[in-house]
């Protein structure tokens, strides 16, 4: 009986029962949360992903803005009928770069974490544009303004500087050549493409550069404007790990 | 601790709170209560050896069962495989006329690719694959690359002007002003005499004084990809221009437009993305739409 009723203690003294909250809530944090900051198992050993070029972060500011997270997520879960429908499950290493992620919780429209490269730039213009175009069934708005505002870019280098503040591994040169990135990975044909290329390029394990970003005119008219950089961010959203070559026993959760 | 008081009333004990003269019972909570909590608290314990639970400084203890939700799911799609394959374990190994000698297999690539094409086609060529302004129609017999099943499932495979190495890939020349700057290939009314020509072709009561003389500059520029007839090539994916099927649209003005400055449809590529089943399935369920050569 004793011990059972020194519980009368806390309830009848404020203080004590929020400094027993906090204790309680810390224990849960210290054994839910804190383990995946430090645990090497928390996102996978993978090749081929790479921090956002300056345009595909642009594009996924637009992304933020216009609440797209609100109806899509971005999280292929592992269930059999997810695969059948969107490919791969997702993997943590894929939205390690994503800050803040865009997982989502509600699903009014499909997943788009692997929707890059699976249609054609066109598609994404004329479905962003106005979705019933190409989706008869379709109910998400239409965002003709896109095509319409020139992207305003000019605080890139310092979203740039702000995700390295947070942890993605931005070199010195990436935030200095930010702005010309961004321009070049618009204009296939311009000069800065291949330095872009080099810069976000990554070297897999049998040393060939993988993950390549893709410079093409998104918007289709030559422009940067927001579409241009909102297509090119969904153009290569799940393309960067190759599951051709992915070992799915190497990384069983 | 303030001393005991006992609700009159009742006869049990009180918390010694009171709210505008009304005072508060201590009763216990109910006994089943409790021991469901307690009972929870032991089944936790039972949880904690099977499923994976607590980390540890380099891992988390993985629990006796060897759970993993993601290996679970690979186990589920591979099981799902087994039991599509038992039920047409010929369509990844059968030619394409193999598959239709058999009328059970045939069936079954079909509802596999009606399904494949509602979740991967559909959002371009429409739900019921007859496209629409830049996509091309699949019902009709008119095809850019070919409609025999090899050349369809060729497309589907690779793509037109896609990712994939080994796309299919073709580009009209730019005849109007190049976007860079520079002489046009061909002038305003050249091209205006060229669209004359080819709205001719579908339109044989179309008259214009720019016919003739856009037949010549038509054999001098088109014919290489299009054909002397106009009839298109599907080896270079050049549409037929004499049928009234177009692609973005078969007014004068469009084809003016076209030839000024054309737009290339892409279409991507699913190797990789679908395993050869679904791509053949695909391939069988366009062909069979009505079009098929």
């Amino acid at each position: 009986m004793s011990l059972m009723d020194k519980h009368v203690v806390l309830e009848k003294n404020s203080i004590l029962l929020v400094l027993g909250i906090i204790i309680v809530i810390a224990i849960g944090g210290l054994v839910e949360i804190v383990p995946l900051f430090y645990l090497k198992s928390t996102i996978e050993k993978v090749e081929g992903v790479r921090p956002y070029t300056p345009l595909e972060l642009a594009g996924r500011m637009i992304y933020i803005r216009e609440g797209c997270y609100n109806c899509h997520s971005q999280m292929i879960r592992p269930l059999r009928d997810e695969i059948e429908r969107y490919g791969h499950f997702s993997l943590a290493a894929e939205s390690m770069y994503d800050h803040p992620f865009q997982w989502g919780s509600k699903r009014t429209g499909p997943d788009l974490a692997r929707v890059g490269a699976k249609y054609s730039d066109q598609w994404h213009r004329e479905h962003l544009a106005n979705p019933r175009a190409v989706v008869p069934d379709s109910i998400m708005p239409g965002y003709p303004f896109l095509a319409r505002t020139d992207l305003d870019y000019r605080h890139i280098a310092a979203l740039v500087q702000a995700n390295r503040l947070v942890g993605v591994p931005y070199t010195d040169e990436d935030i200095a050549n930010a702005e010309t990135d961004l321009v070049a990975q618009a204009n296939p044909d311009g000069k800065d493409v291949k330095a872009l290329q080099d810069r976000y390029a990554v070297k897999s394990a049998k040393g060939e550069m993988i993950s390549i970003p893709v410079a093409r005119d998104f918007s289709g008219d030559g422009k940067v404007t927001e579409l241009t950089a909102l297509v090119a961010y969904l153009q290569m959203l799940g393309t960067l790990v190759d599951f051709k070559i992915y070992d799915d026993k190497a990384n069983p959760r | 601790m303030a001393k005991k008081e006992i609700d009159q009333h009742s006869g049990i004990e009180t918390t010694g709170h009171e709210w505008d003269g009304l005072k508060e019972l201590n009763n216990p909570l109910p006994r089943w209560w409790v021991y469901i909590f307690y009972a929870c608290i032991v089944w936790s314990v039972g949880y904690f050896v099977l499923y994976p639970a607590w980390p540890g400084i380099t891992g988390y203890t993985a629990g006796i069962l060897g759970h993993s939700s993601r290996l679970e799911a690979i186990a589920d799609v591979e099981a799902l495989k087994t039991v599509r394959e038992a039920s047409a374990k010929d369509l990844v190994t059968a030619s394409f006329d193999q598959i239709r000698a058999k009328p059970a297999l045939m069936e079954f690539a079909l509802a596999n690719g009606r399904a494949a094409f509602a979740n991967n086609c559909a959002p371009c060529h429409g739900t019921g694959a007859t496209g629409s302004t830049g996509y091309p129609n699949l019902q009709d017999d008119d095809w850019l690359w070919g409609g025999k099943i090899d050349d369809i499932a060729t497309t589907i495979r690779y793509g037109i002007r896609s990712t994939s190495d080994q796309t299919r890939v073709s580009q009209m020349q730019t005849f109007g002003p190049p976007p860079g700057g520079g002489d046009p290939v061909l002038k305003k009314d050249e091209i205006a005499a060229i669209a004359d020509f080819v709205f001719s072709l579908s339109n044989p009561d179309y008259k214009a004084a720019g016919i003739d003389n856009g037949k010549k500059i038509f054999a001098e520029n088109c014919i290489a990809c299009h054909g002397e007839d106009a009839k298109g090539n599907q080896e270079l994916g050049a549409p037929n221009l004499t049928d009234k099927i177009w692609l973005y649209s078969g007014t004068r003005d469009a084809i003016v437009a076209q030839v000024t400055n054309p737009r290339h449809g892409v279409m991507p590529t699913w190797d990789g993305k679908l395993d050869d089943m679904t791509i053949k399935s695909l391939a069988l369920y366009v062909h069979d739409l009505g079009g098929g050569k």
